[in-house]
């Protein structure tokens, strides 16, 4: 290895003369041609240690072996000038980061105008401090270091023959020493002890949550509980929703910041001239052509509550299936395949607006066992 | 110069005289890295990770994982007195009260988005140029896994600050993990703590998002360029670049000083967004409610193709026996998800079988020069471009006026259409390019020169393609030309890898996938010496070497205009580049 | 095909194949875009008979070819006005939806061609029919002691799912759309939660209190003037715009760093 010979010859003489590291050693004669010409001398991928007699030209060192790269650019006049513009970026990107600092500490936050202040001195002093780097940076490497093509030779991936025979050989001499193979006893206990362990993190697994049960077949709905506007948490006569074309989102009574209830409960109601409403829809559940459905998109589950008034069509905002009002919000577009699920309402003592019951089948998105 | 000695001498060799470290790092400095700027894109990708380390840290000082409800009484007047998540208000904290949190915030999205962004780029040049094949196998695997995490770890952390655009995403996923056969009851309660939304998705999403996920990329992205350094990076064709070598600068100090600018520019990239751009305004979307949804709905892009899928299917499900296939929902949801990932998994494998093609590969394809490949790329491209653009039909459909059902029909038959085009397309505009380059390789370069040949008829003079451009033009050369494996050998018996129904699907596809336009190298320029041999004529343009090299003129190309051109020379293939006489080292190498 | 064959080298082949590309998308969006149905509508109030009596001669000559002379509709053409009241005839008119140019999905807000005491005028003529809801007052419309974040929940829990978050509007079925509330007037939106005008639901005042319509109105004028802490706001509408900006903006700028950085330099590139 010809670093030998590098190293101890010229102590503290140049960066590093004549080091040759392995990929110099099998230099490819097609490729070592390629070496640069823009700087004076052509260097290559550097020759093995005996080429130095031959190339050591004048360089700094003349006893040295040849340099790889350059000390300096071809053209010194315009790397003062690139040096200038690098510096320039640097000195640029040091007040940017003094200003960043500055604007932390005098600029303060807590309102929305004050935020708007704060964040673009930050980031405008980062932006600058970051670009001033950026560019002094590669201005630096494209102008000032001087311009270099070296040529590394591949050697091929596979190791040697030799090494992989003498690998197997180890392999198999500490496979016999650990009597793996030869004991199968050891070998399976050994396996069978694993097994649990491998299981076992799955089943830990398990209380992650509790199971389904029937939970998603039920929502907090059942007979009598009022139906209240979202928000306003109001409960709703009849009368106060009379206009055609109305509609409104309505929670259960009670539930209004119960997010895990209102997730299934959540529900619509739309008014609707009596006459408008047809099969399938259950007329029994209606009241004065109020009509309730859920809310939860049997698709994946979002809120449906699109709807207008004109066509009487419930659109999903996330997929855009469309649910039918007068017609038991029957699918007529869209990836959902099923009508939303109608809830039973009628009016209590007070006149309001409450349920009958439950909803009669699972809201919300398909599942397994919904059948 | 003494300084750069004490430096080497003093801590240099007071660390290797613990670590034995000067060969190694000696090696390591001069190790060679060719440049071509697409071979830049992955380190976009690192280097937003590496942005997205340092903000998420910072973010997370505030930032508390809990649906535990409170009632907001801060900075942000606008929902003053409103219930939200402790996830929500601390976002908003981190927003309003902590100085520079919300350039933090934006800078952690933008980043986040160009990671993918960059991740993407960087596969697509991978897959199009060919840079998969062996050796590199491994690392394409490690590069798809990353790009899974990185999707998950990108929906999980915009899922965290609680919002109602982030919360309908959440409903989303349980809807499409609820659809999965079997078990997507199951795994909804397991995954959600019980029924949604629970109080457990935002604590458990924030734990992945900031320790599990970030460690297994850590460690990947460490595999993935410990296995580039090692393998050393391919390069792209060109004069005496070949798969026994690598050309280039060394990392010390070129590639060093490039990459470091090259993470400034990164940073700058995304800090110029977050001073100037807008991103994810939580407060504007309001906390999240089972309740309420907004139009316009978007995930982020890169989830943005899943959400077209789940857009442009059809309502098909199915209930037998008690129970329900949500065909609607899962196969959207999950099919082109894992076509995607397995065929992109698989296809290196599936190509080296189809080709036969064993052999080592350094030096890349021009995407031309694979029109199989490339089509197919494109293919998968204007796939999800499709799913990406439905996606975002309502907006679309509200902006470019056309009705919200017809981009939806439209895109169900293009879904299936567009790729087929595009694979067409592609594959004809890949031949038509390489014809290009057999013309350019046959006849040369139009000079716009017009001669009268002594007989009255007039030519226009090219001159021969420059040696980098022909060593360009041929580089396809190396391409799989193994023999196709239905053939047979001298008795007639067919190759044994054709046998078999396997074997002939085999065979027919190795007939798809090495179409290309035969390629005669060499002569035809000027008449000058034919075949790969040296036999160019070069012009000896001063290059400052003071080495008169090849000095014969094309015939048909008059000097000047011929030395317009730099390095216009025809030396070709991988004879000696080194003409005779030069002091090269190279000769001496060899002994 | 060989027709083609022979001229596919043609200088002009690339441009022709540009352009008639060109032509396609064109004739393709075409014929997606802007189909539609025919227009409704709706209309409001006011005091005296001199003022109605100007209503109905602007009614007139501006309406009744649609609504017909008794403001009674035509069938497939245009709604009937009877009962609609003042309020919805002064959103239709004030926001220069009505009078329509011709049928359409959705007719969309342009510029007035009726002044407002002309507007007044034909809602008093229309109210004078049969009643319906009054023009609201300016008071009624007022956002002091409004609410902000009451309306924010009411918004996302009534409106946010047509005209999005902040009311940048958004897509409905058969080319209707919700319209952004970028310029709505208070009493603008007073009088659409009111009359519900096209798709719209109504709601009435028993549904969504007075009180409530001025939180909401609260919420849309304060947010869509509110100041964007972040940078340009990229049109408000999340992920899609953020996801344009990426690619089209942060990956771009990268790219052409990147092709600085490695682009040859000095004399390197120099021949042999």
């Amino acid at each position: 290895m010809s670093e030998t010979n590098g190293h101890g010859e010229l102590p503290g003489d140049g960066p590093r003369p004549g080091t040759h590291g392995e990929p110099a050693e099998q230099g490819y004669p097609a490729a070592a041609a390629e070496a640069p010409a823009g700087p004076r001398r052509v260097i290559g991928t550097p020759p093995p240690a005996q080429a130095r007699t031959l190339l050591g030209r004048d360089g700094p060192t003349a006893q040295a072996a040849p340099r790889e790269l350059p000390a300096d650019p071809s053209d010194l006049g315009k790397a003062k000038i690139a040096e200038r513009i690098a510096a320039t970026c640097f000195i640029i990107a040091t007040l940017a980061g003094i200003g960043f600092i500055a604007a932390y500490i005098g600029l303060p936050v807590h309102s929305v105008d004050a935020v708007l202040r704060s964040n673009l001195a930050l980031g405008t002093a980062l932006s600058l401090a970051m670009l001033g780097l950026a560019f002094g940076a590669t201005i630096w490497v494209r102008n000032l270091m001087p311009a270099v093509e070296l040529t590394e030779p591949r050697k091929p991936l596979a190791s040697a023959p030799a090494d992989r025979a003498a690998f197997a050989e180890t392999f198999e001499e500490g496979t016999d020493a650990s009597q793996f193979v030869k004991r199968p006893l050891l070998r399976r206990t050994l396996i069978a002890a694993t097994l649990p362990l491998v299981v076992a993190p799955v089943v830990l697994l398990r209380d992650m949550g509790p199971l389904p049960g029937t939970s998603l077949r039920h929502t907090v709905w059942r007979k009598g509980l009022r139906l209240i506007e979202d928000v306003s948490n109001m409960p709703i006569r009849p009368s106060d929703f009379s206009s055609p074309g109305g509609m409104i989102t309505v929670i259960p009574e009670g539930y209004a910041t119960d997010d895990d209830a209102l997730a299934k409960a959540a529900t619509i109601i739309i008014k609707l001239r009596p006459e408008e409403l047809q099969h399938p829809t259950v007329l029994n559940w209606t009241v004065d052509g109020i009509v309730a459905y859920s809310k939860i998109c049997t698709h994946v589950g979002c809120p449906v509550s699109l709807y207008e008034q004109t066509t009487h069509h419930i659109l999903c905002p996330c997929h855009q299936s469309t649910f039918d009002a007068p017609r038991g919000a029957q699918v007529i577009f869209g990836p959902a395949a099923r009508p939303l699920p109608q809830l039973p309402i009628t009016t209590d003592a007070d006149g309001y607006l409450v349920a009958q019951s439950d909803f009669h089948e699972p809201v919300g998105p398909s599942f397994w066992e919904r059948g | 110069m003494s300084m750069t000695t004490k430096l080497v001498d003093g801590t240099g060799g007071w660390l290797d005289d613990r670590f034995r470290g000067a060969k190694g790092f000696r090696t390591a400095f001069r190790k060679i890295f060719p440049d071509h700027w697409t071979f830049l894109l992955g380190e976009i990708a690192l280097y937003s990770f590496i942005i997205l380390l340092l903000t998420g840290t910072f973010l997370t000082f505030w930032f508390q994982p809990s649906m535990t409800g409170v009632v907001y009484h801060g900075s942000y007047k606008a929902l003053d007195g409103v219930r939200m998540s402790q996830a929500y208000a601390s976002t908003l904290g981190i927003s309003f009260d902590v100085r520079g949190g919300l350039l933090m915030r934006q800078i952690h999205h933008w980043a986040a988005d160009l990671f993918l962004a960059a991740i993407l780029a960087h596969m697509l040049r991978i897959f199009f140029t060919g840079a998969y094949r062996k050796p590199r196998e491994v690392n394409w695997l490690i590069g798809i896994t990353m790009l899974t995490l990185g999707l998950l770890e990108g929906l999980f952390g915009y899922s965290l600050p609680d919002d109602l655009l982030s919360g309908a995403g959440l409903r989303i996923l349980e809807g499409v993990i609820q659809s999965i056969p079997v078990v997507g009851t199951y795994l909804a309660f397991f995954l959600f703590g019980g029924a949604f939304p629970g109080h457990d998705i935002i604590p458990r999403l924030y734990i992945l998002h900031v320790l599990l996920i970030p460690g297994l990329l850590l460690a990947l992205i460490t595999a993935h360029l410990f296995i580039m350094w090692h393998q050393k990076h391919t390069q792209m064709p060109g004069k005496g670049r070949t798969d026994q070598n690598v050309i280039g600068a060394p990392f010390y100090p070129y590639f060093m000083a490039k990459t470091g600018a090259f993470f400034f520019f990164t940073f700058a990239a995304v800090a110029l967004a977050s001073t100037f751009a807008q991103i994810n305004p939580v407060w504007l979307y309001g906390p999240y409610t089972p309740v309420a949804m907004s139009a316009g709905s978007q995930p982020d892009f890169y989830m943005g193709w899943l959400e077209g899928a789940l857009r442009v299917m059809v309502p098909w499900e199915w209930n037998v026996f008690g129970h329900t296939f949500s065909f609607n929902v899962f196969i959207p949801g999950l099919l082109p998800l894992g076509a995607i990932f397995t065929g992109l998994a698989l296809w290196p494998f599936l190509e080296a079988w189809i080709t036969g093609d064993k052999r080592e590969h350094h030096v890349n394809d021009r995407p031309r020069n694979a029109p199989t490949r490339t089509a197919i790329g494109l293919a998968g491209i204007t796939f999800v471009g499709v799913l990406l653009l439905e996606g975002a039909n309502d907006l679309i459909a509200e902006h470019l006026d056309i009705s919200l059902y017809t981009t939806t029909r439209i895109a169900q038959v293009a879904v299936f259409a567009a790729p087929v085009i595009a694979y067409i397309v592609t594959k004809r505009i890949c031949l038509g390019l390489q014809r290009k380059d057999q013309h350019l390789l046959e006849h040369g370069v139009e000079t716009g020169i017009i001669r009268q040949l002594p007989s009255g008829e007039f030519i226009e003079v090219t001159r021969p393609v420059s040696e980098n451009a022909h060593a360009v033009l041929t580089s396809r050369s190396q391409l799989p030309t193994l023999p196709s494996p239905d053939s047979a050998d001298e008795n007639g018996i067919p190759a044994p890898a054709s046998r078999g129904a396997l074997g002939k699907v085999r065979a027919r596809l190795h007939t798809v996938l090495t179409e290309s336009v035969e390629l005669t190298t060499g002569n035809g320029h000027g008449g000058a010496g034919g075949g790969n041999g040296h036999g160019g004529n070069g012009h000896g343009q001063a290059s400052g070497d003071g080495e008169p090299a090849h000095a014969a003129v094309p015939t048909g190309g008059p000097r000047g205009a011929a030395s317009g051109d730099a390095g216009t020379s025809s030396s070709s293939g991988s004879a000696a580049h080194d003409g005779p006489g030069h002091d090269g080292p190279g000769e001496q190498a060899d002994s | 095909m060989r027709w083609i064959t022979a001229r596919r080298r043609h200088p002009a082949a690339g441009y022709a194949v540009v352009l008639l590309m060109l032509v396609a998308i064109g004739m393709g969006y075409a014929a997606v875009t802007g189909t539609g149905s025919p227009a409704s509508a709706s209309a409001p109030a006011g005091t005296s008979q001199r003022q109605i009596a100007d209503g109905q001669s602007l009614f007139n000559k501006n309406c009744s070819s649609c609504h017909g002379l008794e403001a009674q509709g035509v069938s497939n053409i245009a709604p009937g006005l009877i009962g609609v009241g003042a309020a919805a005839v002064d959103f239709q008119v004030s926001t220069g939806r009505m009078p329509a140019k011709g049928p359409a999905a959705e007719n969309g807000r342009k510029p007035v061609s009726l002044n407002a005491a002309q507007t007044h005028a034909i809602a008093a003529y229309i109210a004078s029919l049969a009643g319906g809801p009054a023009i609201p007052a300016p008071a009624q419309v007022s956002t002091s002691g409004a609410s902000v974040a009451v309306g924010q929940q009411l918004f996302i829990a009534n409106c946010a799912q047509c005209h999005n978050f902040v009311g940048a509007g958004g897509a409905l079925t058969n080319g209707k759309y919700a319209p952004a509330l970028t310029q709505a007037t208070p009493t603008q939106i007073y009088e659409a939660m009111l009359t519900g005008p096209e798709a719209m639901p109504v709601f009435n005042d028993t549904t969504i209190t007075p009180q409530n319509k001025r939180d909401i109105i609260a919420y849309v004028t304060q947010t869509r003037s509110s100041t964007n802490p972040g940078g340009f706001s990229l049109g408000r509408i999340g992920p899609v715009t953020e996801g344009l900006v990426a690619f089209l903006g942060l990956l771009f700028f990268m790219v052409l760093a990147a092709m600085w950085i490695t682009a040859k330099h000095g004399k390197t590139e120099a021949h042999e």
